[in-house]
């Protein structure tokens, strides 16, 4: 008993990083903006949390300078895309690539230098409760925040006239436009989100998860947080599904590395979250589930204001 | 206020005058960068761009470097121009590494002619096979092609740590994670004497040659453009998407093979954990920037190499961290990302003019 909760809290660790991520993506694309570059500006937030985190010896300070510097990289991005009309899948390309040289540079000197991890914050009253207390009531403030954080956005798309207007823009900009909204203002915005959040998600990992700092320690997280939004049908509460089933892949595949329960090389066994995104895309594509898959009308569709 | 104006046509000037402008740009922040990291920007860049270049070795060793790169985006060039973003290179190099290699270690010890034709054709099925999984998720379920090829370049990553400290070590290594050295009769010959740049160099340069005839004077290469740029009149002039898709990732894929056999067989001469320095996703840049022609494609390759070399030589000689070369890339395709606007707009200055034809969505 004592073992599952630990497993499934496991679970609700490791899917952190990627709920981060991916409710931003969702932001940025229900705002009709395809950004790829989510890989590189959670290495952004990764490698500023660690450095800032560990010359100030504040973590806050670490997770609020992560957010920023990803929100920075996500500048670059709104500022190539949305106001040099940039192609978006080329740009997002390129800011990840540049996201892991930066990233990679600016941690050279940290390679190896431990960090304290990110502390506890048990819940006072609900974390000594039976099973839910050690499930869901103990854990540190990131971990916290990435639900909340989806719940918000649910929240805020669902029931707000700021979700709606975003919404419309990711819908039909021209419309959007000729209502008067400012069509490039609310993409900028919502991308600006999307880098904060990613930029959250890559703290999570090099001061929570693993505290230190390696190259490219994201290992993919940021593409895979792009399938989840489609695979989350572009619904920020699929989208806490969906990280939560990649959150158990990845703490399944650990422990069965752990136990030696498959006699194949533990390479094998980390191979399996990348295939188990790629056998998530084919069924979501396919059968019934097709119809379901409506993409923001916009999305990746260049605006270009006439007048 | 400065606005952008659409052009009525693409300005080919300008889409050739902006790959020189993003470098320069990216030169001018290159020394931005090393100034602001303490070192000296001058003797920085001299490190960076003109030392690697003054010597015979050092020319030979960016055509070491610009093969894989040119190849690979030769290939990605024409899944790019037909919409087909396949951006696994770096995994289908893997795999055309391994499967290429594999065929030169059954034939280890022994000497024939038809050994290295036979791992080059394995190593381009070894791409082709890895491509060929997005290709059919893509043409047959309309699967997104950019996440399953990316996808599968780690599990292929993977699977080279797999196979490198399983079944392909070398029995002689001492547990070295690496694979027996390939017999001569296995090894790429060498152009130059005292160098490392190889045949490889040269079957590419064909290469390029082959794929710039079909892209500029067959009804592929129409076909390929038109799709990637019309969509809809390719569907009326009854061009098919699904072959298009399967062509662009089989050539991206064959040819990221063989750049991948050409490494193992070439410069390395065995199989080893790291076999690329990420040309797979570097060459991306190179199509970009060589603007997904394959000659363009030539002169980008070198001058994304040097970029490589340049790193290499500034950590010897400066003490500059290795990943500045990642730095440079990714701004060269920034910068240049940025310049296209001047292709397809004209930046106007102040209120736009009285419009003579109305313009499209009003006011």
């Amino acid at each position: 008993m004592d073992g599952t909760v630990a497993l499934l809290a496991a679970v609700i660790v490791a899917s952190t990083p990627l709920l981060f991520a991916a409710i931003g993506e969702l932001v940025a694309e229900r705002s009709g903006v395809l950004n790829l570059g989510v890989e590189g500006m959670m290495l952004a937030g990764a490698v500023t949390g660690f450095a800032v985190t560990l010359t100030t010896g504040s973590h806050l300070v670490g997770i609020g300078s992560a957010a920023v510097a990803g929100a920075a990289m996500a500048l670059v991005f709104a500022v190539l895309t949305l106001s040099l009309m940039a192609n978006q899948v080329a740009t997002g390309l390129a800011l990840t690539i540049f996201g892991v040289g930066l990233s990679a540079l600016v941690g050279s000197s940290f390679v190896g230098t431990p960090l304290p991890r990110l502390p506890r914050l048990d819940i006072p009253g609900l974390s000594d409760l039976p099973v839910v207390g050690p499930l869901l009531f103990r854990h540190d403030v990131l971990v916290y925040g990435a639900v909340a954080l989806t719940l918000a956005v649910a929240w805020f798309l669902a029931k707000t006239r700021g979700g709606m207007i975003l919404r419309a823009v990711g819908e039909n900009h021209e419309a959007a436009h000729g209502l008067g909204y400012n069509v490039i203002h609310i993409r900028y915005l919502a991308v600006l989100f999307g880098g904060l959040c990613a930029g959250l998600g890559g703290a999570f990992l090099s001061i929570a998860y693993t505290p230190m700092w390696i190259e490219q320690m994201t290992a993919g997280r940021g593409w895979i947080a792009l399938a989840l939004v489609v695979f989350a049908a572009w619904r920020p509460l699929r989208v806490l599904v969906g990280a939560y089933l990649f959150g158990g892949v990845t703490i399944l595949q650990l422990h069965a590395q752990g136990l030696g329960l498959f006699a194949v090389p533990s390479q094998v066994m980390s191979m399996l979250p990348y295939i188990a995104t790629i056998i998530v895309l084919v069924v979501i594509s396919i059968g019934p589930w097709k119809a379901r898959l409506q993409a923001p009308a916009c999305l990746g569709r260049p605006f270009l204001p006439t007048n | 206020m400065v606005r952008l104006e659409p052009r009525a046509e693409i300005s080919p000037v300008m889409r050739w005058l902006t790959p020189p402008l993003a470098v320069i740009l990216t030169i001018i922040a290159g020394a931005i960068l090393f100034l602001a990291m303490g070192y000296d920007p001058a003797r920085s860049l001299r490190a960076f761009f003109i030392a690697p270049l003054s010597s015979a070795y050092g020319l030979a060793e960016l055509g070491v470097k610009a093969t894989p790169l040119i190849l690979i985006a030769t290939g990605l060039a024409v899944g790019f121009r037909a919409g087909v973003w396949n951006i696994g290179a770096e995994g289908q190099l893997t795999l055309g590494a391994l499967a290429g290699g594999y065929v030169g270690l059954l034939f280890w010890g022994q000497a024939g002619w038809f050994i290295l034709p036979l791992m080059m054709i394995a190593g381009v099925l070894g791409g082709m096979a890895w491509a060929a999984i997005p290709a059919f998720l893509k043409a047959k379920f309309d699967v997104n092609e950019i996440l399953v090829s990316l996808m599968l370049t780690y599990v292929g990553l993977l699977l080279l740590s797999a196979l490198i400290y399983g079944p392909l070590r070398s029995p002689e290594g001492f547990g070295f994670p690496e694979s027996r050295m390939f017999s001569p009769s296995a090894q790429l010959p060498n152009l130059i004497a005292g160098t490392r740049l190889h045949l490889g160099a040269v079957i590419t340069g064909v290469i390029v040659l082959i794929v710039w005839f079909l892209m500029s004077r067959t009804l592929f290469g129409f076909q390929v453009t038109v799709i990637g740029q019309a969509p809809a009149a390719a569907r009326f002039a009854g061009f098919s998407r699904s072959r298009m898709i399967w062509i662009s990732l089989m050539m991206g894929g064959g040819l990221s093979g063989l750049a991948g056999l050409f490494e193992v067989t070439g410069p390395i001469g065995q199989i080893v954990p790291t076999i690329s320095p990420g040309y797979g996703f570097t060459a991306i840049i190179v199509a970009f920037l060589g603007r997904l022609h394959p000659l363009g494609c030539v002169l980008a390759g070198l001058l994304v190499a040097l970029s490589y070399l340049g790193g290499e030589n500034a950590q010897i000689t400066v003490g500059m961290p290795q990943a500045v070369t990642g730095v440079f890339q990714g701004m060269l395709l920034f910068f240049l990302l940025a310049a296209d606007v001047l292709v397809r707009y004209r930046l106007r200055v102040g209120k736009p003019a009285p419009a003579l034809i109305p313009t499209r969505g009003g006011r």
